[in-house]
């Protein structure tokens, strides 16, 4: 697995290099690669029975509890087949879609990537990885959308998603911390043991909050949800991929995950399941005005993405059952669906439904695959959808308290999809055309293979049922800790469900016949209801963090140096004050011991050059009464038997004096500009920190509570240094990463000042 | 500040300076000296030529841009760490190997002297971007 996994991030790497000859069938040859992992994947997942897991640790940072764990259990088989399986569907008609799309080769490293990332996410069995993969998805995800990168409204709809989700990665960070703090691990093999802990620690209701704003986020959940429809700004490939069949299930995934460990609570069920039920319903009825294919699809994606949470919120085995079984039964017709409309555009040249129709007689193949794939959205027989809803229904009505509303909600948003799949397939396939930009014609094999065998697998899968369940099982036996068998048939009997069923499809039947005089008044009630739109918020909200930050920066980030000396002395001045008055009390008892006259001697010669230094009249002066000060220290170090620092002070005053004979010649006439209160202040506070640094100084000898490390250094230098030399033993091995440190930030400010300098005057 | 006293002592100095720089790198291990003192010595040499003639010359004695002298130093301390590493002990580990010489003398060669190096070239090109970039910037005659 691991080495499936490199191989995978490395072909990212290898898309460019490929030789010339592969260029036309770049995408089919990656897909060589996707489908490998599925074939592995399948042939491993043969006989696995709902409690097996088997994972491989690998030790990274065992002190933080960061561990490369791989888990292949039920879970992350089925979704490593749906990753892989549909992966290698789009990569090979991606081959075809992109054909003429210059920068081939950024898009496919980005899908690699991605796709890596997401195998990557679906193994993880240690938190802090799946993090890790979590937030490379957002990343690849971002790159994605921005493709076409010369349109502004593609930049924005990227920046927008990324922002979203790794705003939500962030919140999901916390909780994942917060998770690691309560069990003391973030094995989520550990964790599930730990459940009990979870769940009753006072900690639980913030991580899970934490927790479920990434899902929330990710999986573009009411209110986040507005970010999905703009990421349709992507190529077709990525939309049918990423943002429907993998990326934003990933939310749905760590749901999965999570729910042994956080699940099973009231404030899940409602939390979850109320954020669930609310974009169903929000993303079903949006779409109902939409005219742009995609977009269509992306808000049914919404609206399905909240089926899925909302009944992982339900949390019962039978709403587990239909939730897995859901994601699968959407991955399979929501890609369809994009790479259907993905050919359309291509072929037409527009995905507005009001142009497009009567394209059964061009296209008939991809007007058989398509309404297939509708019927399975829409939830009829013979299709996997339509048990995929009985299931739902079924689950619906099982949850004790919040049934009625969850009902009105589930049959209000299922009335809206045979609703919007009814009119989403006539108004392509069978209304009259209202001038399509190119005439269509029908596509090829490598086009139509991906919708091809997803709307035979989900038509397979619906007329024999029972084959299905060697893939669900594991995974709902993983979720739900126990084995779980699940008996699946297209007829149920005459029952309960079925009646509802019946009810939504005539509902939504009738009001598609209906539509003309609906949907005008939707739109002007959509346009009342919605005057605020969620995306508009939010980018007004970012500006104005920005402009704010501006503001901020230029508040504190003022330019004037003598303010930020003042500031530091200040703030240290007082902090000190704060820490020896509440700590130590004022009382210095330092023994003082008499120094040599030469000593005291140094000293007074420097206070005098100091005092020189701050009322000077030329600028010479200064700079030469510093220089006694600073000579003074290296005098002073030699005295105490600090040699190196000596050496080091001499040279650095040198250098010094030479900068200083470079500026002397460009500074402005050496005058009095400050005015005599601000010279008072500046004395003021001069000297206060000079005292309290006096003070602290005097201080330190009684707060050497440890046993001081310099002996350490002492004692060990020879033998274990080799050196007799004891700062320079602890500057070049002892601490050497300090030293590494400082020299590279010694690097940065000479960068630093060389592009402030140069590049100021390339701008000129 | 052209003086020819100056211009003509230059290669004395210059030795002088260099010669010692290395000196005291060298001997840093067991007496006062190393990298830092050794490489602010070096700079010293070549700032010298600078300030006697101009900075053109001086960069054409360095023979290399201060930029380089700075990243390959890094290089140095950062391979210092990986002897280390491979060992499996933490990072920057010192490892050493000794040499031995005639009668009871021996060579320790270590890291912590390459990583020496490395801090003697760093801070020589940082202290050489310093003052080269400022001067160019002045055009310092």
């Amino acid at each position: 697995m691991t080495i499936l996994l490199l191989l995978s991030f490395l072909s990212a790497i290898w898309v460019p290099y490929m030789p010339k000859i592969l260029n036309k069938y770049k995408g089919s040859v990656l897909a060589s690669l996707p489908l490998s992992v599925f074939i592995l994947t399948l042939a491993r997942g043969t006989g696995l029975t709902g409690m097996t897991s088997t994972s491989t640790t690998y030790e990274w940072i065992p002190q933080l509890g960061l561990n490369i764990t791989w888990t292949f259990d039920g879970l992350s088989y089925l979704f490593l087949l749906l990753v892989s399986g549909i992966g290698t569907l789009i990569l090979i008609y991606a081959n075809e879609y992109m054909k003429h799309y210059p920068d081939k080769d950024r898009f496919y490293t980005f899908i690699m990537l991605f796709m890596a990332s997401m195998m990557g996410l679906v193994l993880s069995g240690n938190l802090l990885v799946l993090f890790l993969f979590w937030e490379l998805t957002s990343f690849t995800s971002f790159f994605l959308i921005s493709f076409k990168h010369e349109y502004e409204k593609a930049r924005q709809a990227a920046l927008q998603s990324l922002l979203i989700t790794v705003m939500g990665g962030l919140a999901l960070f916390g909780g994942i911390i917060l998770i690691g703090q309560m069990a003391g691990s973030f094995e989520i093999a550990d964790l599930m043991e730990k459940s009990g802990e979870i769940k009753s620690h006072r900690l639980y209701v913030p991580a899970l909050i934490l927790v479920l704003a990434g899902v929330v986020t990710k999986s573009a959940q009411f209110p986040f949800h507005f970010w999905l429809p703009g990421a349709m700004q992507a190529p077709t490939p990525v939309s049918a991929y990423l943002h429907s069949a993998t990326m934003v299930k990933a939310g749905i995934f760590l749901l999965a995950r999570l729910n042994p460990v956080l699940g099973g609570t009231p404030q899940w069920m409602i939390l979850v399941s109320l954020i669930g039920g609310l974009t169903m319903f929000i993303g079903a009825y949006l779409s109902l005005t939409q005219t742009d294919l995609k977009a269509i699809l992306a808000y049914t994606t919404v609206s399905s993405l909240g089926t899925m949470v909302l009944l992982f919120g339900i949390d019962t085995q039978a709403s587990i059952e239909a939730a897995v079984l859901f994601i699968i039964i959407h991955a399979f017709y929501k890609a369809s669906l994009f790479m259907i409309a993905g050919m359309i555009d291509h072929k037409t040249g527009t995905r507005d439904v009001t142009l497009l129709g009567e394209l059964w007689k061009p296209m008939p193949k991809t007007f058989i695959f398509a309404s297939l794939a509708l019927l399975s959205m829409a939830g009829l027989p013979p299709m996997l959808g339509f048990i995929g809803k009985e299931l739902i229904y079924e689950a619906k009505i099982q949850v004790p308290d919040i049934a009625i509303i969850l009902m009105i909600l589930g049959v209000g948003s299922n009335i809206f999809m045979v609703w919007v799949s009814t009119m989403l397939g006539y108004r392509t396939f069978i209304e009259k055309a209202g001038g399509m930009p190119k005439p269509p014609n029908e596509n090829g094999w490598r086009m139509l293979l991906g919708p091809f065998v997803l709307v035979l697998l989900s038509l397979f899968f619906g007329l024999y049922p029972a084959s299905i369940s060697g893939f669900v099982e594991p995974a709902i036996s993983t979720i739900l800790r126990e084995p779980a068998t699940v008996y699946l048939s297209l007829w149920h009997g005459f029952n309960q469900v079925l009646l509802l069923s019946i009810l939504t499809v005539a509902t939504g039947f009738s009001l598609f016949l209906l539509r003309k005089k609906i949907i005008p008044v939707l739109k002007k009630i959509n346009s009342a209801l919605f005057s605020i739109r969620f995306a508009d918020v939010f980018n007004k909200l970012i500006i104005g963090f920005v402009s704010l930050s501006k503001k901020k920066t230029a508040v504190i980030q003022h330019g004037y140096h003598r303010f930020y000396l003042m500031t530091i002395f200040v703030a240290a001045t007082v902090l000190i004050w704060f820490q020896i008055y509440y700590t130590r009390g004022w009382n210095v008892d330092v023994e003082y011991t008499r120094q040599p006259y030469y000593v005291i001697a140094l000293v007074i010669i420097m206070m005098g050059a100091s005092l020189i230094t701050a009322i000077a009249k030329s600028r010479l002066t200064a700079i030469i009464s510093m220089g006694v000060v600073g000579l003074g220290i290296a005098l002073l170090y030699l005295i105490y038997s600090a040699v190196d620092l000596a050496i080091t002070q001499i040279l650095a005053e040198t250098l010094t004096l030479v900068l200083f004979v470079l500026v002397l010649q460009k500074l402005p006439r050496f005058a009095r500009l400050s005015s005599r209160k601000s010279r008072i202040r500046d004395a003021i506070i001069a000297v206060a920190a000079g005292s309290f640094m006096t003070i602290l100084v005097l201080k330190s000898f009684h707060v050497n509570y440890n046993h001081p490390i310099s002996d350490f250094y002492v004692r060990n230098s020879l033998p274990g240094g080799f050196g007799e030399n004891v700062v320079n033993v602890i500057l070049v091995d002892f601490r050497a990463l300090d030293t590494l440190g400082e020299i590279t930030v010694l690097s940065i400010a000479a960068f630093g000042v060389y592009s402030l300098v140069k590049l100021n005057k390339l701008k000129k | 500040m052209k003086t020819i006293i100056l211009q003509m002592a230059l290669p004395y100095i210059r030795f002088i300076l260099i010669f010692f720089s290395v000196i005291t790198l060298f001997r840093g291990h067991n007496f006062p000296g190393g990298g830092f003192i050794g490489g602010l010595m070096a700079s010293g040499a070549f700032i010298f030529q600078a300030l006697a003639w101009d900075v053109n010359s001086s960069r054409k004695t360095l023979r290399t841009q201060p930029s380089v002298l700075i990243g390959s130093g890094l290089m140095m301390a950062l391979l210092s760490a990986i002897p280390g590493i491979l060992t499996g002990k933490p990072f920057l580990t010192g490892t050493w190997v000794k040499i031995p010489l005639f009668a009871d003398h021996t060579l320790k060669l270590g890291t912590p002297l390459l990583f020496d190096i490395g801090v003697y070239f760093t801070v020589a090109g940082v202290v050489l971007m310093f003052i080269y970039t400022l001067m160019e910037e002045w055009q310092w005659k």
